[in-house]
């Protein structure tokens, strides 16, 4: 009951900053939308590289996708700017999810080293495809149309679209880790041979945790790319060396393989990288795999996986005092 | 496309870009033959592979702005990088290597951004090449051209790759490598330093990258975001032909030589990197579909 009451308390001041914060600093609107945007980064990336154990580069592909379909919606289908919007989002998710279905038939099967490559190739691939195919404007890339209102506006309805998708992602995947989902996905995790043999339809899993992840990447995909204005294949859409090592980076930090970890993490780096990123001038890319060789290495289990080491008792696990004793 | 008709009316350029590619592919059949010796000895991918190609380039390139023949590049790439190998295995690799997958992929992976970005700061994103000064011998009349230095390139690669083979099967030191690649347990009960033999292996597929990146910064460019491609060109070699196929790495190595020499004409250079990768994930997704088989006759 204690539990109960304190995780609603929880939310409720997060939900309260989330709301008065934009309002008392309207400069920062942006950045904070995109704190929202790294939350959802490394909670999808923890669904399938934390909780199921299946490491992936490339989960940065479904952004780019939805972020690609949802522009081409709004330039090519003559819808007004809202009902684009929307008809645009839609319909990136839709192809970001199918896109996983396919091609999770086909990569899903591979385990360890075959997996984690096969996705880096995959980000990569469709930059570089996206970055030669005239339709979606190659190299040059998409300017999604201009926001009908001024941009104190846009800001703010952007800012509240990633807020409310970040939640939808965060009790979708609370609910999904409190069921049968997350046990069977758990089992794959600890145990894959084992969790078929028990009978546990592994491939079909895997798949639907992919998908889980595609859904939410591609529905913000579409979102990030209005707000961001423009869209380059290899640095925004595809982005692999940025948005895509960040969310395996964030989720890492905070701790894999939990629900919380993902959202502390993505808070934690999102908040440094705004304060000190500036003063590195240029060398910021530098401390970044300096940061992921030291995080992987020495404190691989993370933030929340170092907290529930150090103190159980706060997670619910009882401990016997001549235990905590020795 | 219209470039896919030359090649049947004039059939003869096929044989030109088979030349090329196979040239091309000796080069990346060693990079692979350094990968797969470190997989298969110590169990990691090392993401990094293609960085240590850039830097090898780089080392190459520095001598050659600093007055020096590029040729001298070749070994002075393979001892500096050996030593950058050795730093690598002493500073972060060793912490890895008997920990799970998810580790050791990671850290090389942050190993391989980290190099890239140090690159970019220190030499720049410019495109480079060192000239070797070489010159072209035509074949059948002129019909067919081949660089000298890209026909360099091809019997170096194989030079390196067969001194490694001697080293491996008679020195006492790369016997002791492969009795750890074996088993890594029993081979320190017997007393063998599997310790020293990982760093020895680390070092050595280093300097295996150093020459390949001397000779690449010789025959075509470098730059720092150039180690991707050849990471996942080694680990497709690799993933073809097996573990510890020393014949299944070169085929594999020069019919990828091939096919991209012959995509790269028909498609454009430009589409050469969406090529690769592209190639990797088409691979890969036949590989689970042949491992899906298997398992199904089994039942």
């Amino acid at each position: 009951m204690r539990q109960r009451i304190s995780f609603v308390l929880l939310l409720g001041v997060i939900a309260a900053l989330a709301i008065i914060a934009p309002l008392l600093f309207p400069g920062y609107r942006t950045q904070m939308a995109l704190l929202w945007v790294m939350v959802i980064f490394a909670l999808t990336w923890d669904v399938v590289g934390g909780q199921m154990g299946y490491n992936s580069f490339g989960n940065v592909f479904f952004f780019g996708i939805g972020m690609y379909a949802c522009a081409v919606v709004q330039r090519d289908a003559g819808l007004d700017y809202y009902t684009g919007l929307a008809v645009g989002v839609a319909l990136g998710t839709a192809l970001a999810v199918l896109a996983a279905a396919v091609i999770g038939a086909g990569l899903l099967g591979l385990r360890g080293h075959y997996f984690a490559i096969g996705t880096l190739g995959l980000g990569i691939a469709a930059a570089e495809i996206a970055a030669s195919w005239e339709y979606v404007g190659a190299g040059s890339g998409l300017v999604t149309p201009v926001f009908p209102g001024n941009i104190e506006d846009r800001t703010l309805f952007y800012y509240g679209l990633c807020l409310i998708v970040a939640l939808l992602t965060f009790f979708t995947l609370r609910w999904l880790y409190a069921g049968r989902f997350g046990l069977a996905i758990n089992a794959i995790r600890d145990d894959e041979d084992k969790a078929e043999a028990m009978g546990l339809r592994t491939t079909r899993y895997k798949t639907i945790a992919w998908c889980v992840s595609a859904f939410f990447l591609g529905m913000t995909g579409g979102l990030v790319g209005n707000m961001m204005g423009f869209i380059d294949p290899r640095d925004v859409a595809f982005a692999g060396a940025t948005f895509g090592v960040w969310m395996v980076l964030m989720a890492i930090l905070g701790g894999k393989g939990t629900l919380w970890g993902p959202v502390i993490g993505a808070v934690v780096f999102h908040v440094t990288q705004e304060l000190f990123w500036t003063y590195l001038l240029g060398w910021q890319r530098v401390a970044l795999g300096l940061l992921i060789v030291l995080i992987v290495v020495f404190f691989p289990q993370g933030i929340l996986g170092w907290l529930r080491e150090r103190r159980p008792d706060l997670f619910g696990h009882r401990v016997e005092e001549a235990e905590r004793g020795a | 496309m219209s470039n896919l008709q030359i090649l049947f009316e004039a059939p003869i350029f096929s044989v030109q870009l088979l030349v090329d590619g196979l040239l091309v592919g000796a080069i990346f059949a060693l990079v692979a033959y350094g990968m797969a010796l470190v997989w298969g000895v110590m169990n990691i991918i090392n993401v990094a592979q293609g960085e240590l190609v850039m830097l090898g380039g780089y080392v190459t390139l520095t001598l050659y702005h600093a007055g020096f023949s590029p040729f001298l590049g070749v070994p002075a790439a393979a001892i500096v990088l050996y030593f950058v190998g050795w730093g690598l295995y002493r500073a972060v690799i060793w912490r890895v290597v008997d920990r799970d997958l998810f580790i050791s992929l990671l850290a090389t992976f942050g190993l391989s951004i980290l190099i890239q970005q140090l690159a970019n700061q220190m030499f720049g994103a410019n495109v480079e090449t060192a000239r070797s000064g070489l010159g072209t011998i035509a074949l059948l009349g002129g019909t067919i051209t081949v660089s000298e230095i890209k026909l360099l390139a091809f019997v170096a690669a194989f030079v390196v790759a067969g001194v490694m083979v001697v080293f491996l099967k008679y020195a006492r030191l790369g016997q002791a490598i492969r009795a750890t690649a074996q088993n890594a347990r029993a081979a320190r009960i017997l007393g063998v330093d599997t310790q020293r033999v990982y760093a020895t292996t680390f070092a050595l597929n280093a300097a295996i990258c150093g020459a390949a990146g001397a000779l690449v910064a010789m025959t075509w460019i470098i730059h720092p975001y150039l180690g991707l491609t050849y990471t996942v060109r080694s680990f497709m070699i690799v993933v073809v032909a097996g573990l510890g196929n020393l014949a299944g790495v070169i085929v594999a190595g020069l019919g990828l030589g091939v096919a991209e020499t012959f995509a790269g004409f028909i498609f454009g250079a430009e589409a050469q990197a969406a090529f690769v990768f592209s190639l990797l994930v088409v691979i890969l997704v036949i590989r689970s579909l042949i491992l899906h088989h298997q398992r199904r006759v089994l039942r």
